[in-house]
C-alpha cells in the first residue's frame, strides 16, 4: 500500500517537473521569437535609412549607387525571408558569381554583412563626417543611421543570447527523450558583420559600433 | 584636341577596360591629340606619363562580388582638380554606370561628354533602386559608344536612347611580326588554341575531340594551347599517346601570346557562344594565322562570311576536324586565308578605331562648348 503511494507521489512530482520544463522551453521559444522580430525590425530600419541616405542627394552618385545597391540587396533578402514564413531557412541568396564567397546557411546573412561593409567603406573615408558639416539634413540622417546600426548590433546580440539559451535547454536528455520541443526547428545563430569600424581600428575596446570612430 | 579619359578601374590591374583605354590613349597621342587619363591607382604606382592617379580604389561589395572602386568626396575632388587643370575639349568616360570615377566625372563636369559602355550587364533591380541618382549624372552624356551589340542593347535597355557601335580595337602592329616558339609548328603541323580550357563556352573540349580524330591519322600533328584553367576534364578521355602531343603552356605573357599565334599552322576558335566580339580571333587575324572558327554571328562578321577564315558548324568536332584537316593539306589555301585575315583585321586596327572615336568627339564638341567643372 505504502509502495503504491510512493509511486503515485513520485509520478506526480515527475509530472510537475516535466511540465515545468516544457513550460520553460515554451517561454524560451517565445522569447526567441520576440527577439527575432526585434532583430528583423532593426535590420529593416537600418536598410531603409541607408536607402534614404543614398537617395538624399547628400552624397556623390558613386557612393549613393553603392549604398543603394547594398541596401536594396538587404531589403530583398528581408522580404524573401518574410515570404518564407520567417523560418530563416531559405536557400542561399542568389549570387551571380560566388567567387571565394560562401553562402551562409541563412540567405539573409551575406547581404546584411555586405551592407555593413558598404557602410563601413563609405563612413570609413577620412574626413567623411566633416565633409558634410553644415549640409542641410545631413546630421539628422547620419545620427539616424548610426542609431539604426546600434539597434542592429544590440538586437543581434540579444537574439543570439536567446538562441544560445534555447539550444542549451533543448540539448538536455529529458527534453530530447520526451521530445518536449515538438517539431520546432533548432534555432540558428544570426552571424553577420555589424561593426561599422573594422577590427583593430579606432573604437577598439568599445563594444558599440560607431559611425565615425 | 585636348581629351580627358576616365578609367573606373585600377590602372595596374589587368582588365579589358584598362587595356582599351591604354590603347585608345596611346593611339590618340600618336594621332597628335593631347590626352590625359585619370584612373584609380596608388600614388606610388609607376604610371605612364599620360595617367594621373586618383588615389587607391577601395574593395567594396557591389552586385554580388567585391569590386575595387573609387568613390566618395575625396575622389570627386581629385576628378575636379584634374578637370580644372586639364582644360579639356572633350571628356570621355568609360563604363559610366559603375559606381566609380567615371560616374563621379559625369557628376562634376559639364560640357561635351562622351561615354563608352563595355560590358553587357543585365538590368538589375538594385540599379532600379538607384535609377534617379544615375539618371541625373548620366543624362549629361552627349555621345554614347558601345563596344558590342550586347553592350548597346544593355545601354538602350537601361537608359533608353541609342548608341554608336565602335568595336574594340586590336593593336595590329603588336601582332604582325613575331618569331614562332622554338620547335613550332614542326614538320607534322600544329593546331593552336588560346583561352580558358575549363570554360565550356570557349569550346576547348570540342577542339580536343577534333584533334583526336586528326592526330590518329597524322603522326606528327601537335596541338599548342595557351591559357589558364583546368584541362583535366577535357583531356580525361584522351589516349596517352595523343595526350603527349597536346602542349599546354598555361598563362603566357603578352609577348609569348603573339608568338603562339605565329607558331601554329591552323588557329582554332571553337567557341560555342557568348562572344560579343572575339578579341582572340581578331588578334589571330592580326598575326596572320589561318583560322578555323565556329559559325557564330560575331565570328562570321569578323571573318567576312568565311573569306578570312574557315567556318564550321558550332559545336561539331567532326566538322572542325575536317576543316582543319583540309587546311593542313593545302599550304596555298592557308597562305590565301592568312593574307585575307591580315587585310580584314585592318578595320579593327586601333588607328582606325580611334579615328571613329574622334568623329564622335567632333560631333559633340561644337554643340556643347568646352568641359567645365560644376560647383559641387
Amino acid at each position: 500500500m505504502i509502495d503504491a503511494i510512493i509511486v503515485v507521489v513520485v509520478v506526480a512530482i515527475l509530472g510537475v517537473y516535466v511540465s515545468w520544463r516544457a513550460g520553460r522551453l515554451d517561454r524560451l521559444h517565445a522569447r526567441l521569437e520576440a527577439r527575432r522580430a526585434a532583430l528583423d525590425v532593426a535590420l529593416v530600419r537600418r536598410s531603409s535609412v541607408a536607402l534614404e541616405l543614398a537617395s538624399s542627394g547628400l552624397l556623390d552618385p558613386a557612393t549613393s549607387l553603392l549604398l543603394a545597391s547594398a541596401a536594396h540587396d538587404a531589403r530583398s533578402a528581408q522580404n524573401s525571408r518574410e515570404w518564407q514564413g520567417g523560418q530563416g531557412q531559405e536557400a542561399g541568396h542568389g549570387r551571380e558569381d560566388g567567387q571565394g564567397r560562401e553562402d551562409g546557411k541563412n540567405g539573409q546573412e551575406l547581404p546584411e554583412s555586405d551592407l555593413t561593409r558598404a557602410l563601413r567603406a563609405v563612413f570609413g573615408q577620412p574626413g567623411f563626417r566633416s565633409s558634410l558639416d553644415g549640409t542641410d539634413g545631413a546630421d539628422e540622417l547620419l545620427s539616424e543611421l548610426e542609431g539604426a546600426a546600434h539597434q542592429v548590433f544590440l538586437a543581434r546580440k540579444f537574439y543570439n543570447d536567446a538562441v544560445a539559451a534555447t539550444r542549451a535547454a533543448r540539448r538536455t536528455p529529458l527534453v530530447r527523450l520526451l521530445r518536449l520541443a515538438g517539431g520546432a526547428p533548432l534555432p540558428e545563430f544570426f552571424e553577420i558583420e555589424d561593426s561599422l569600424v573594422g577590427t583593430g581600428e579606432a573604437g577598439q575596446g568599445a563594444d558599440m559600433p560607431h559611425l565615425t570612430g | 584636341m585636348r581629351v580627358g579619359l576616365v578609367c573606373p578601374y585600377t590602372w595596374d590591374v589587368p582588365g579589358g577596360v584598362q587595356e582599351h583605354i591604354m590603347n585608345l590613349a596611346e593611339t590618340l597621342i600618336d594621332l597628335g591629340h593631347q590626352v590625359s587619363v585619370i584612373s584609380p591607382a596608388d600614388d606610388d604606382t609607376p604610371l605612364p606619363g599620360y595617367v594621373v592617379p586618383a588615389g587607391r580604389a577601395v574593395p567594396v561589395p557591389y552586385n554580388g562580388s567585391v569590386a575595387r572602386l573609387a568613390f566618395g568626396f575625396l575622389s570627386a575632388s581629385r576628378v575636379k582638380r584634374w578637370l580644372k587643370e586639364g582644360g579639356f575639349d572633350v571628356l570621355h568616360v568609360h563604363e559610366p554606370a559603375a559606381p566609380s570615377l567615371s560616374l563621379l566625372a559625369c557628376w562634376v563636369a559639364d560640357g561635351p561628354i562622351v561615354a563608352t559602355v563595355h560590358t553587357a550587364i543585365p538590368r538589375s533591380r538594385a540599379m532600379h533602386a538607384a535609377e534617379p541618382i544615375l539618371q541625373s549624372a548620366l543624362e549629361k552624356i552627349s555621345g554614347r559608344i558601345a563596344v558590342s551589340e550586347a553592350a548597346r542593347t544593355t545601354l538602350v535597355e537601361h537608359f533608353g536612347g541609342d548608341a554608336v557601335l565602335i568595336p574594340n580595337g586590336v593593336p595590329v602592329k603588336k601582332f604582325e611580326k613575331a618569331d614562332p616558339l622554338p620547335g613550332w609548328p614542326g614538320p607534322g603541323g600544329a593546331l593552336g588554341f588560346l583561352g580558358r580550357m575549363d570554360e565550356p563556352r570557349k569550346g576547348f573540349t570540342i577542339l580536343v575531340r577534333a584533334f583526336e580524330m586528326l592526330a590518329a591519322q597524322r603522326p606528327g600533328l601537335r596541338l599548342l594551347v595557351a591559357g589558364h584553367g583546368d584541362a583535366d576534364e577535357a583531356l580525361a578521355r584522351t589516349p596517352a599517346e595523343l595526350r603527349d602531343r597536346i602542349v599546354l603552356l598555361g598563362q603566357v605573357s603578352d609577348a609569348d601570346k603573339v608568338r603562339v599565334y605565329h607558331s601554329v599552322d591552323v588557329f582554332c576558335a571553337p567557341n560555342t557562344g557568348g562572344e560579343s566580339f572575339g578579341i582572340v580571333l581578331a588578334e589571330a587575324m592580326a598575326a596572320g594565322a589561318p583560322i578555323v572558327a565556329s559559325d557564330l554571328d560575331a565570328f562570321r562578321q569578323v571573318l567576312r562570311r568565311g573569306q578570312a577564315g574557315e567556318l564550321f558548324p558550332t559545336g561539331n568536332a567532326a566538322e572542325l576536324a575536317a576543316a582543319a584537316g583540309r587546311l593542313l593539306d593545302q599550304p596555298e589555301r592557308r597562305a590565301a586565308l592568312s593574307a585575307e585575315a591580315s587585310a580584314a583585321v585592318r578595320i579593327y586596327d586601333w588607328p582606325i578605331v580611334a579615328r571613329d572615336v574622334v568623329r564622335v568627339y567632333e560631333a559633340v564638341v561644337p554643340a556643347a562648348g568646352r568641359v567645365s567643372v560644376l560647383p559641387r
